[in-house]
């Protein structure tokens, strides 16, 4: 299945070369959870922060739900503003 | 100790300068900036004076912390009756500026009256004195401090100052000290204009001293520890600013879009943080050239950027070419998004005239929005425009907008009334996305429900900075709550309205609550202020301010119809993303609000709550 994998700010160097905008389509086996794809796009756990599937916060305790068809998956270090 | 016990009060009709103590108790109720500044104003300005008469007061005001080694110990305060929105305005700022009146021996200066013709204040330590503005009335705040800093020979000198927007009457003028750090919000630039101010230059070289120095230096030690080891402020704003937030505001469906008819804009990556650091143009730079700090600030969040030599903007303008102050995510969102422009480089260009001619980018940008919404209805025309198409998108529109706001020419004299009055002389007043007159900023409360409130009920108009609730309902700090839910919202909001008080008048910055709570505020008071000072004081306080900023917006006229938000984010659902379906549930939060405020349901405070907070 599809899913739209996006990494921002420092996180951004974990993408894959051909990533454009912080984003891209991959293509990942049924049943992928959150962790998982971190886990295999080489991102560091300590450095997730913020994740967002389809724009919903996913605390740490349900990182482990599997990825859905079409799935937007959003991830952040520890940042801020105002 | 911390406070210098001084004030400075400058009668600009009479021409006068003298030095008076600082009310001391004052000062143990208030603090400081925010919280002192706002006593003196409410004990000696009519709620109900026409803000931009002689009668009106305009305070520039440090905390006790402003100027010692305490990190972030650069902001001060102007307080004043707002311009845009004739609510008690209350613009914090950093820079160097704060510091160096501090040091020259100043806790605070109260302007009153108006100038007989355009001056500036010179301060040198004790010494202060009214001089002819002459030479500086009609130039930009970057060409008055240039020549401010010839004239006095004096490179150490720091000048805030207007530009030509706060003498033009544009009704959001800033007040810029340092070139490009603002008290931004709510005209307090378009009062000093209208009191024939131009700028205040001081060069301070006093020492500002703390009760008990060993103490105070090691607890600052142990405070900048903290923010160096947590990765907000150690890693995440001094790399990307507060302009991170763009991808995610618009990931989570909160980021206002034309004028905030949607949540999302197409454009965000495009003008985010992450762009800001990628190779750009002919020239292969990035517009972000380098983080910066202000005085004493070991966190140094601040955008320094340039525009491409080769963008339309700056073509053979080569007084643009240089390194300037960059885009924060409020004015990338209001230029950028609001407007639906995705050229970076435009809305960098449109911050930088923001910043020379002294004009707030939040109600510029927004009200540009609005103009363009009226623009596409056919209200607006070319005609009245000058033959510039306003079209939302339009990176040539926003640019040549500001530059004629800067100068209160053609279509940016009716631009520079701000939104709501706009609207209204078009007969759309439900158009103006302001609350109190003045325009909420980059998150949209269909999509972060807590901000609605924070919206509505905020004292000097819609505003971020007076319960950022943003930061527990999107970034978990200090513990994450749904921002799609109102329910526990109301005492969210309080909560953080009134440590965000508190935080104000200490002479520290905001942004270090992302890692600091009162709990690391109160030891770096005690140890730099005379008496006790405890967690539970300062909370105290925090509300007492909250609660006398009300009472003085009630004595101008305001009610409890005014704690309201536009009819769009009350009735028009968002279209997208996860709050598809949602307005804002306002009605739901407000009441809870009042009654844990200790209101009554018309949103006055009770007699009982007065007195408890010390304001029968």
């Amino acid at each position: 299945m599809k899913i739209n994998f996006k990494l921002y700010a420092s996180l951004g160097q974990y993408l894959p070369a051909n990533a454009e905008n912080h984003q891209i389509k991959l293509d990942v086996v049924e049943g992928v959870t959150p962790a998982q794809l971190l886990q295999q796009q080489g991102v560091p756990e300590a450095e997730v922060h913020l994740v967002l599937i389809n724009g919903v916060f996913i605390p740490p305790s349900e990182r482990d739900t599997p990825l859905l068809e079409g799935d937007e998956l959003a991830v952040w270090p520890a940042v801020a503003g105002g | 100790m911390g406070w210098q016990k001084k004030i400075l009060r400058v009668n600009l009709t009479n021409g006068t300068c003298t030095a008076e103590p600082l009310n001391m108790e004052w000062a143990a109720d208030y603090l400081g900036q925010r919280g002192l500044g706002s006593k003196y104003l409410v004990e000696e300005v009519d709620p109900k004076v026409d803000p931009l008469s002689p009668d009106n007061k305009l305070i520039f005001a440090t905390g006790p912390l402003t100027g010692t080694p305490a990190s972030t110990g650069a902001r001060y305060s102007v307080i004043t009756k707002g311009a845009l929105t004739g609510a008690i305005a209350c613009s914090n700022s950093g820079g160097y500026f704060g510091a160096e009146l501090k040091f020259a021996g100043w806790d605070m200066i109260i302007f009153e009256g108006k100038a007989p013709k355009p001056v500036y204040l010179y301060i040198q330590d004790d010494k202060a004195e009214l001089i002819s503005a002459d030479e500086i009335w009609g130039k930009s705040v970057w060409d008055a401090d240039k020549y401010l800093h010839a004239k006095h020979q004096d490179p150490q000198l720091k000048i805030s100052a207007i530009g030509r927007s706060g003498e033009e009457g544009v009704m959001y003028a800033c007040i810029v000290n340092d070139l490009h750090r603002a008290a931004g919000r709510s005209g307090v630039g378009t009062v000093m204009g209208s009191k024939n101010l131009k700028a205040v230059a001081v060069r301070g070289t006093k020492g500002v001293s703390v009760k008990d120095p060993v103490r105070f230096m090691q607890t600052v030690g142990e405070k900048k520890q903290i923010l160096a080891e947590n990765p907000v402020t150690g890693q995440g704003l001094p790399t990307y600013g507060t302009q991170v937030l763009m991808n995610v505001v618009n990931e989570v469906g909160a980021l206002p879009t034309h004028n905030a008819k949607s949540v999302q804009f197409d454009g965000a990556s495009d003008i985010s943080g992450e762009a800001m650091h990628e190779p750009r143009g002919s020239e292969g730079k990035a517009n972000l050239v380098t983080n910066q700090a202000c005085f004493g600030c070991t966190i140094a969040c601040g955008r320094v950027a340039r525009v491409d030599k080769d963008h339309y903007t700056v073509k053979n303008r080569p007084e643009y070419w240089g390194a300037s102050g960059g885009l924060e995510y409020e004015n990338a969102w209001s230029l950028g998004a609001d407007c639906g422009v995705n050229d970076l480089d435009a809305l960098t260009f449109a911050n930088f005239i923001c910043n020379e001619q002294g004009f707030d980018p939040i109600t510029f940008g927004a009200t540009m929005a609005a103009a363009m919404e009226l623009y596409e209805m056919g209200v607006i025309t070319d005609e009245d425009t000058g033959g510039v198409k306003l079209n939302f998108g339009s990176a040539e529109a926003l640019t040549s907008m500001a530059e004629l706001v800067g100068k209160g020419e053609g279509f940016g004299k009716i631009l520079g009334l701000g939104s709501k009055r706009l609207c209204e002389k078009y007969g759309h007043p439900d158009l103006s996305m302001s609350v109190k007159g003045q325009e909420f900023p980059a998150y949209d409360p269909r999509g972060i429900q807590g901000m609605g409130l924070t919206y509505a009920t905020s004292n000097r108009g819609a505003c971020h900075l007076r319960s950022y609730t943003v930061a527990s309902e999107i970034l978990g700090i200090p513990e994450k709550t749904d921002p799609l839910v109102t329910e526990g919202k109301a005492g969210l909001v309080k909560a953080f309205q009134d440590a965000t008080a508190a935080v104000d008048s200490s002479g520290l910055c905001v942004f270090t609550t992302f890692a600091w709570t009162l709990e690391d505020f109160y030891p770096q008071i005690d140890a730099a202020c005379d008496g006790e000072w405890t967690l539970e004081r300062l909370a105290h306080m925090g509300e007492r301010i909250w609660n006398m900023e009300r009472q003085f917006n009630l004595a101008a006229g305001f009610t409890a119809k005014d704690d309201t938000l536009p009819k769009r984010l009350l009735t028009e659902a968002a279209a997208t993303g996860p709050a598809k379906g949602k307005v804002s549930g306002l009605d739901k939060m407000l009441p809870e609000y009042y009654e844990l405020r200790g209101w009554s349901v018309d949103g006055v405070p009770t007699p009982d709550t007065l007195q408890n907070l010390g304001l029968s």
